[in-house]
């Protein structure tokens, strides 16, 4: 089976700096795979890295076919949603027009309109809002706006940067929810990064450990929730 | 009275056009944070070319949209070709780029052309009507085609996809990436309207100042500002703000001859027009940096 995502060696600069010291890994098709890590550690650049959103070397392969090297919109535009760090809301636009923004490049008119029915049905909240300006949202609506915006563009691959940040526990319980029937319903595969390991680990089916730049540990979720050192690092108890 | 609103007319029929080049320059900087000062040859240039049109038998209405398209190739094209491989240069080199770009098309509106006037002819019938008195039919077609070419792009950006596309990618680039926009293209697109905006305005003030390689000088200066008085980030607030920039300058004339004629004390009058709107660019600048209708950026450090 070919995998979803294939990363070989990837390296990335930022500057003179480098961020990423030869990263491998690969998702398998319909996974949820989580990218654990201290702050600092690479999760982030890897995200940007796989879409060219900074300098990198190395090959990546998305279906089996190579990315590296191609601009960010002709990654997105073959399947890979980008869930970016901050959330990416268009502040100045209405949550409607987000939306719209988001499946400009669909040429299928059709299934744009039944992704949209599904984005309502995941979060109704967004479907109440849809004149409101994005900006004035609050944190919990712009996280998913911008994991609706992720779905319009009908990827096969989602990138999630840190989702549950700065969100009060219920409402990251509820987007943890929903992730898991986006991924279960619509079959799309998730590479998630976060800070809240516990969380990412039962969220997820496959694990890797990124420590300054280099992938220190792999393997099933399970196992490295149960990994003394991990749980001691990351788990902190 | 009647001179006054004579004056006021006339200041609207000015501001239509520096509320043109105000949007122009607006198109531009909301998606590159730049300013093209070139924005004004540009425009002599268009309207050189719709002149050039016109000297080969076409007529105004024909040579117009014909030029508007050229206009609009020559802008995208000069941002593929020259602004594009300098994206990541430093502020200065990229203002004397444009600075290169105003000297080049002067010289060759110049070299083609001559610099000597030339007179181009209202498009606009020469009829009496009810107030015509207070104000010309140039000026009444000015202020209309202003209109006109505000409300079709006002509709191109508020409601068809490629609108919103250009908006979503001069608001947050990288987040137009992920949205799989090729924001690049977009930038160009903005460029080519920007020269087609301006080549209506070119072509809409030759008859009124006459055509010549200086014509736009003075009058980038006052959509300049225009466009911050209105706010440099807001189309619809430089587009106020044109119309604003046309009506003050001439009632700051108006009235400066009013006090000499009953004074005797020469203040202000016609001379001092542009001084004017020098003046008004630096208290915009001074008082309130974003304008009548633009709105503080906060940045998050």
């Amino acid at each position: 089976m070919v995998a979803l995502l294939e990363v070989e060696g990837l390296k990335a600069f930022y500057g003179q700096t480098q961020a990423l010291h030869g990263v491998s890994f690969s998702l398998e098709p319909g996974g949820i795979t989580t990218l654990l890590g201290a702050n600092g550690a690479g999760k982030t650049t890897t995200l940007r890295a796989i879409c060219n959103m900074v300098r990198t070397q190395g090959s990546i392969h998305f279906d089996g076919r190579p990315i590296a090297g191609l601009a960010t919109e002709e990654i997105v535009r073959c399947g890979v949603g980008h869930v970016p760090e901050g959330r990416g809301t268009f502040t100045n636009l209405s949550v409607d027009e987000n939306l719209r923004v988001a499946s400009y490049t669909r040429s299928d008119k059709a299934a744009a309109e039944r992704d949209r029915e599904m984005v309502y049905e995941y979060f109704p909240i967004l479907k109440a809002r849809l004149g409101q300006q994005a900006g004035t949202l609050s944190g919990g609506e712009q996280q998913m706006l911008a994991i609706s915006r992720a779905l319009m563009l009908g990827p096969r691959l989602m990138l999630l940067d840190e989702p549950s940040f700065g969100l009060a526990p219920l409402i990251v319980q509820e987007i943890f929810r929903i992730m898991r029937r986006i991924n279960a319903e619509a079959k799309v595969g998730m590479l998630l990064v976060e800070q809240n390991a516990a969380l990412a680990l039962e969220l997820a089916g496959h694990a890797y450990v990124l420590e300054t730049g280099r992938i220190v540990m792999s393997g099933k979720a399970s196992d490295v929730k149960s990994n003394e050192a991990i749980r001691k690092s990351y788990l902190g108890y | 009275m009647e001179q006054l609103l004579q004056q006021v007319a006339s200041g609207l029929a000015n501001g239509a056009i520096y509320a043109c080049l105000a949007l122009a320059l607006v198109m531009i900087f909301v998606s590159t944070d730049h300013i093209n000062f070139a924005q004004g040859e540009l425009s002599m240039f268009s309207a050189y070319l719709v002149w050039q049109l016109m000297q080969w038998g076409a007529n105004f209405w024909v040579a117009l949209p014909i030029v508007a398209l050229l206009s609009f190739l020559i802008g995208v094209t000069v941002e593929r070709v020259i602004l594009r491989p300098l994206h990541s240069a430093p502020v200065l080199s990229i203002v004397v780029v444009f600075i290169g770009l105003l000297a080049i098309f002067h010289s060759l509106a110049g070299a083609i052309w001559g610099h000597t006037i030339k007179d181009f002819p209202s498009p606009f019938p020469n009829i009496v009507f009810a107030g015509s008195g207070y104000i010309g039919p140039h000026q009444i077609g000015m202020i209309l085609m202003t209109i006109v070419l505000l409300v079709a792009l006002f509709s191109f950006f508020r409601f068809t996809p490629l609108g919103l596309a250009m908006r979503a990618a001069a608001q947050n680039p990288a987040s137009a990436r992920l949205a799989g926009i090729r924001v690049d293209w977009m930038l160009a697109l903005g460029w080519g309207l920007a020269a087609a905006i301006g080549a209506v305005a070119g072509s809409l003030v030759a008859p009124a100042v006459y055509l010549e390689p200086n014509m736009m000088a003075s009058i980038l200066l006052y959509g300049f500002a225009g466009a911050l008085v209105g706010g440099i980030a807001s189309p619809g607030g430089a587009v106020v703000g044109g119309f604003i920039v046309g009506v003050l300058e001439n009632l700051i004339a108006y009235f400066g001859n009013l006090l000499e004629k009953s004074t005797g004390v020469y203040v202000i009058g016609n001379g001092e027009k542009l001084t004017v709107a020098l003046i008004i660019v630096i208290t915009v600048l001074t008082l309130k940096p974003s304008g009548l209708f633009g709105h503080v950026t906060v940045k998050r450090v």
